[in-house]
């Protein structure tokens, strides 16, 4: 039986990696990635709690993230799609209208 | 109907609010329609209340129903709630009898006017806040219908809005009588702070068994009541709020009539009556009420003396027999005083209403010296107004004469009788006689003073003169109610309102140990004197403006400080406006706005702008457009969150 704790740090450390790779990146695809990455992660926590404890509330939220992902993928490479069509371009640089 | 009091009151809001919210479209006489369809329908449901009431046995007298409470604060309660007696029923049969004949008389007066429906829908407004005032049973709701006949005479008044004087004039009605008003919420307040209650009923349980404060020792009733008659001058216009009532000349001659001189001005006495049993009980207030009445009732006599207006002549006339009312109240006679309310109510309103007919058949030339002779043009006119002018002169059996007599013999040798008030009512009799036949004589006699090819003098249509008849026949016979007892007949009127003011005057009695009954024979003396001084005043009139019409000028000539005194009325108006209207208007110019407007408040809100300002320009320089920085800035959020409730919330 893996302890919790291996679990956890895995989750933690993927979701660093993501928010990492959510700041520093400049390609848009990848920022997309890296936010899936972040909620794997915590997904991941989820379902090592709800393990340790017994419980199916984790579970049931994990299912909860993973269709509110899916929602998003959809939304979100439509978005991609657009800007790639307007800008020529993926660089998240050249996105900046939104400001004062 | 005795449980559906509300509809007399709903009346006339209906007919208001029809008449305002859709009139605008309406053919005249679909307005006509309305806006006196209404008072008549509330002038015969006040009939049907008469014959309910009559048949009430007495122990269910006054007839008080509560509608709804209208609210609560702590122990602080106000019902909606309408009462029901004696005085009542004298009040709203002048008002809704008056109002209904003056609103028929207005369809012919103000046929040709701008905004017709407009006049109609504050006419009946003001019917239904004077019914509210005069059913209320309860201090609160008798301020609402105060308050609300207050707005209807400023919005009256000021009906030619367009005119400027019209306009000034409206203000200051309102401001003026808000400063007795001011006296009047006070009042209120302390009244309830005393008895714990507002309505009538309560108070007066209250103070039956509490005995009359002394003349120098003044207690929480003198101070209330010396309050409420602060209220009291401002609205029916008394020395030294009584300056707003002259001017309030300015609107149309029915507002005149039904406002200024029949129904709203007599508020204040009403509820000086209706106070009784607290005004009783504090002598002082009592003497500042008949002192006040007795020196309006002359002041503004003399004015009216040398008046070339022939609205404004009536206008000093309403404010003196206004002071005769107070006079009344004063002395303890308050029935006469009421009684005296609705013949006035009478006579003039009449006088009003022929004054208008006057104006009418001339074209709108209001000055006196620029009339005369028109006895002949119109007949019906003149008849009716040398009616009215018998009665407010004293003439025997007319109605003037009967209480105006009572009053003078209540003040004279009554309980609270004082010979100096009893002089200065009967020189103020003296000259009603002389100044009402000087209109008289300068309107319709002696030669015409106007160009007769211009000016065409045509008598009033028969809607005009139909109320005119029916206001002359009340100002003979309106007197013979409360034929006295030497003549013969039962004071009827004095016995039906024993109810109400019955246990005043025993008390006042009491407070007289020595005072007996005068015989009959002084008050056959005292009605002699009251028509000989009338008689003498007419003489003087006739003098001057019919045998030698030359004598007024040399007279006037003669006491010319005198005559530009009165011609000036005192200088009153310049000295309020030097020494309470200036310096008013310079603290307000240089102090309030200039300081207090411009530094503090607009300085707060500008202040307030530039600070957020600022801040904003600061804060905005974070939203660079920059995608991956407001990354940057989520993370940074989320660990500060974190670490906020690992290492804070414990």
């Amino acid at each position: 039986m893996v302890p919790i704790s291996y679990y956890i740090i895995l989750s933690a450390v993927l979701f660093g990696l993501g928010v990492i790779g959510f700041v520093f990146k400049r390609n848009i695809i990848t920022i997309f990635m890296s936010i899936e990455l972040m909620l794997n992660a915590v997904n991941l926590a989820f379902v090592a709690f709800s393990r340790e404890f017994n419980q199916l509330d984790g579970l049931v939220f994990v299912f909860f993230v993973i269709v509110v992902a899916a929602a998003e993928a959809a939304v979100g490479l439509a978005i991609i799609m657009v800007i790639a069509r307007n800008r020529k371009s993926l660089n998240v640089e050249d996105v900046n209208l939104l400001k004062f | 109907m005795l449980n559906h009091l509300w509809i007399l009151v709903a009346l006339p809001l209906a007919g208001s609010m029809l008449t305002l919210l859709a009139g605008r479209h309406w053919p005249k006489k679909l307005v006509n329609l309305s806006s006196i369809g209404f008072p008549v329908l509330a002038f015969i449901s006040y009939c049907e209340l008469v014959r309910e009431f009559f048949a009430l046995p007495a122990d269910k007298i006054p007839w008080i129903h509560s509608y709804f409470t209208w609210m609560t604060a702590g122990n602080f309660r106000v019902d909606f709630a309408l009462q029901v007696d004696q005085l009542t029923i004298v009040m709203l049969g002048v008002v809704t009898f008056v109002g209904m004949l003056i609103h028929i008389y207005s369809a012919g007066y103000m046929a040709h006017e701008e905004g017709y429906y407009r006049f109609f829908a504050e006419m009946n407004l003001f019917m239904f806040f004077m019914t509210t005032l005069v059913m209320a049973a309860n201090l609160v709701l008798l301020f609402v219908g105060w308050e609300g006949v207050g707005l209807c005479s400023y919005l009256l008044i000021s009906f030619f809005f367009t005119k400027h004087s019209a306009a000034n004039a409206g203000k200051k009605a309102f401001i003026t009588t808000r400063i007795g008003d001011w006296g009047f919420t006070v009042g209120i307040l302390m009244a309830f702070w005393h008895f714990k209650a507002i309505d009538y009923k309560t108070m007066f349980a209250a103070v039956t068994n509490v005995p009359a404060e002394g003349m120098h020792h003044w207690g929480v009733l003198t101070s209330i009541c010396l309050l409420l008659l602060a209220g009291a001058v401002g609205k029916s216009a008394q020395l030294p709020l009584y300056v707003w009532l002259p001017d309030a000349m300015e609107g149309p001659t029915p507002v005149s009539a039904l406002i200024h001189a029949a129904t709203m001005v007599t508020a204040g006495v009403y509820m000086v009556a209706r106070m009784n049993p607290l005004f009783s009980r504090a002598p002082a207030a009592m003497l500042a009420v008949a002192i006040i009445g007795a020196v309006t009732a002359l002041f503004a006599a003399t004015i009216g003396l040398a008046q070339s207006d022939i609205k404004k002549v009536l206008a000093y006339s309403t404010i003196s027999q206004l002071g005769y009312m107070f006079l009344a109240c004063g002395v303890g006679a308050f029935s006469a005083g009421i009684f005296h309310l609705m013949t006035h109510a009478f006579f003039k309103a009449l006088l009003f209403l022929c004054a208008g007919s006057v104006i009418h058949a001339m074209g709108g030339v209001q000055d006196m010296f620029q009339m005369g002779g028109l006895r002949k043009k119109i007949p019906w006119t003149y008849a009716t107004m040398l009616v009215a002018t018998l009665a407010i002169s004293g003439a025997p059996l007319f109605a003037g004469f009967f209480s105006k007599d009572q009053i003078l013999f209540d003040a004279y040798a009554g309980t609270n009788a004082n010979f100096l008030l009893y002089a200065l009512g009967t020189a103020g009799a003296l000259l009603t006689a002389c100044y009402m036949f000087r209109l008289i004589f300068l309107t319709f006699h002696g030669k015409p003073r106007f160009d007769e090819h211009h000016v065409h003098v045509h008598e009033s249509p028969k809607v005009m003169l139909a109320p005119l008849v029916i206001l002359a026949i009340l100002s003979v016979i309106g007197g013979w109610f409360a034929l006295p007892t030497y003549w013969g007949g039962k004071d009827y009127f004095k016995g039906f309102l024993d109810p109400v003011f019955g246990a005043s005057q025993e008390l006042a009695m009491k407070l007289h140990p020595g005072y007996s009954e005068p015989p009959h024979s002084l008050e056959y003396q005292m009605a002699a004197i009251a028509v000989i001084v009338a008689f003498i005043g007419f003489l003087i009139a006739l003098y001057l403006y019919i045998i030698r019409p030359s004598a007024a000028k040399k007279l006037a000539n003669a006491f010319r400080p005198i005559y530009t005194l009165l011609w000036n009325k005192y200088w009153v108006d310049e000295l309020y406006g030097a020494v309470i209207i200036g310096p008013l208007i310079w603290l307000s110019r240089n102090v309030l706005w200039k300081v207090i407007d411009v530094g503090l408040i607009d300085g707060t809100v500008n202040g307030t702008a530039f600070v957020s300002r600022g801040v904003g320009g600061g804060l905005r320089r974070i939203q660079g457009g920059n995608t991956r920085s407001y990354a940057a800035w989520v993370v940074i959020g989320a660990v500060a969150v974190t670490i906020f409730f690992v290492y804070m919330v414990r």
